[in-house]
């Protein structure tokens, strides 16, 4: 039975130690979140270097200080107006890197679970598409912040 | 439904067609002063009847004598609105005491959730030259179709929340209430500033 259950857990294991998984090589970097007031939705942003030699694949995101977080692109669209909309995935190319920035790629959150202010650290987990998870520290700006 | 969307869409190309065509005339011009499109006498002049966001009836008359800056959005937009008015927040900023003459309109295309109680808390996150303005969908949809500037509500998502998509042009209009300038959103913050600072001091305009 202890047997077993070892030969399983080595299974699970093997995998993950002999290819690292796709966070690890993840470097994120000035990460900030634009606060709005009556807990309207925020902008997240923040970059992202892929240090590895293959592709990474942010599939999510999520943080216990927002009922709901989403990767989402904003677009001109074809009518000179401006546009959103979720993404399933987003590819960071290896040795390349991904700029989530201002009128781009952003985290769409909403319904903070408790009042933010300018100043907080706020801890967003993004999800791998391998199921590995990179916490990350973003710094709460206020609404009027340049970049 | 979605022939309407399509013709909205066909009519906002057009007008977008129109100040590319100026930008040309502009530059072999090179006497104009405008570093942002020129838009004088292709649009109309400022005028419209709104709720402010202390809840106040308004019409434009409210704002003769202030250089206006009419900018379409709404406040579930958490990337690009603030983004702009974050950035017109700097321009007002580096135009120091000349700002006073100056208003910025943020005119919400999404009228059943922006109140003018949430629309006085999002404004003034930004800058205390900017107004928020609400209204019913008949005269909003009347002041974005006067400057053919298109917006369109988006299917709803999961949770019954929504995205509008809209236009992200700024329209300046003098104190007198006439259209003169166009500014994209990748217009930078030194041609902003450089062409208010003529409209809001004339008087060395060179
Ligand atoms: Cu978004």
């Amino acid at each position: 039975m202890i047997g077993r259950t070892l030969l399983l857990t080595l299974a699970i294991l093997l995998p993950l130690s002999s290819e690292a998984a796709q966070a690890d090589h993840i470097k994120a970097s000035n990460a900030w979140i634009r606060l709005l007031p009556a807990n309207l939705p925020a902008g997240g942003y923040v970059t992202l270097q892929n240090q590895g030699s293959s592709a990474a694949t942010l599939v999510s995101v999520h943080s216990t200080a927002y009922a709901s977080a989403m990767l989402h692109q904003s677009s001109a669209s074809e009518a000179g107006g401006s546009t959103m909309r979720m993404l399933d995935r987003l590819a960071i190319p290896a040795q390349g890197q991904v700029a989530l920035a201002p009128a781009g790629y952003h985290l769409m959150l909403e319904q903070a679970t408790h009042p933010l202010t300018p100043g907080d650290k706020i801890d967003i987990t993004l999800d791998f598409s391998d199921g590995s998870h990179l916490p990350v520290q973003f710094t709460v700006r206020p609404a009027n912040a340049s970049e | 439904m979605k022939l309407l969307r399509f013709a909205r869409v066909a009519v906002f190309s057009i007008v977008l067609g129109a100040p590319l065509l100026l930008t040309a005339c502009q530059q072999q011009d090179s006497a104009s002063p405008w570093q942002l499109t020129d838009i004088s006498g292709h649009m109309p002049d400022l005028m419209f009847r709104l709720t402010d966001d202390q809840g106040k009836a308004v019409t434009a008359a409210d704002y003769r004598n202030k250089v206006t800056l009419l900018y379409f959005g709404y406040t579930h937009c958490p990337d690009v609105c603030p983004l702009t008015l974050a950035h017109l927040h700097v321009v007002m900023q580096r135009l120091g005491n000349l700002a006073d003459g100056a208003r910025i309109l943020f005119v919400s295309v999404d009228p059943s959730r922006d109140t003018p109680e949430v629309l006085h808390a999002y404004v003034a996150a930004f800058d205390s030259h900017a107004i928020g303005l609400t209204g019913s969908p008949s005269d909003i949809e009347a002041l974005t179709k006067r400057y053919r500037a298109a917006f369109s509500r988006e299917p709803d998502k999961r949770g019954g929340s929504y995205d509008v998509s809209h236009s992200s042009g700024i329209y300046v209009f003098d104190a007198s209430g006439k259209a003169r300038l166009l500014a994209t959103p990748t217009d930078s913050q030194d041609k902003l500033v450089h062409d208010l600072h003529l409209l809001l001091s004339p008087g060395d305009a060179k």
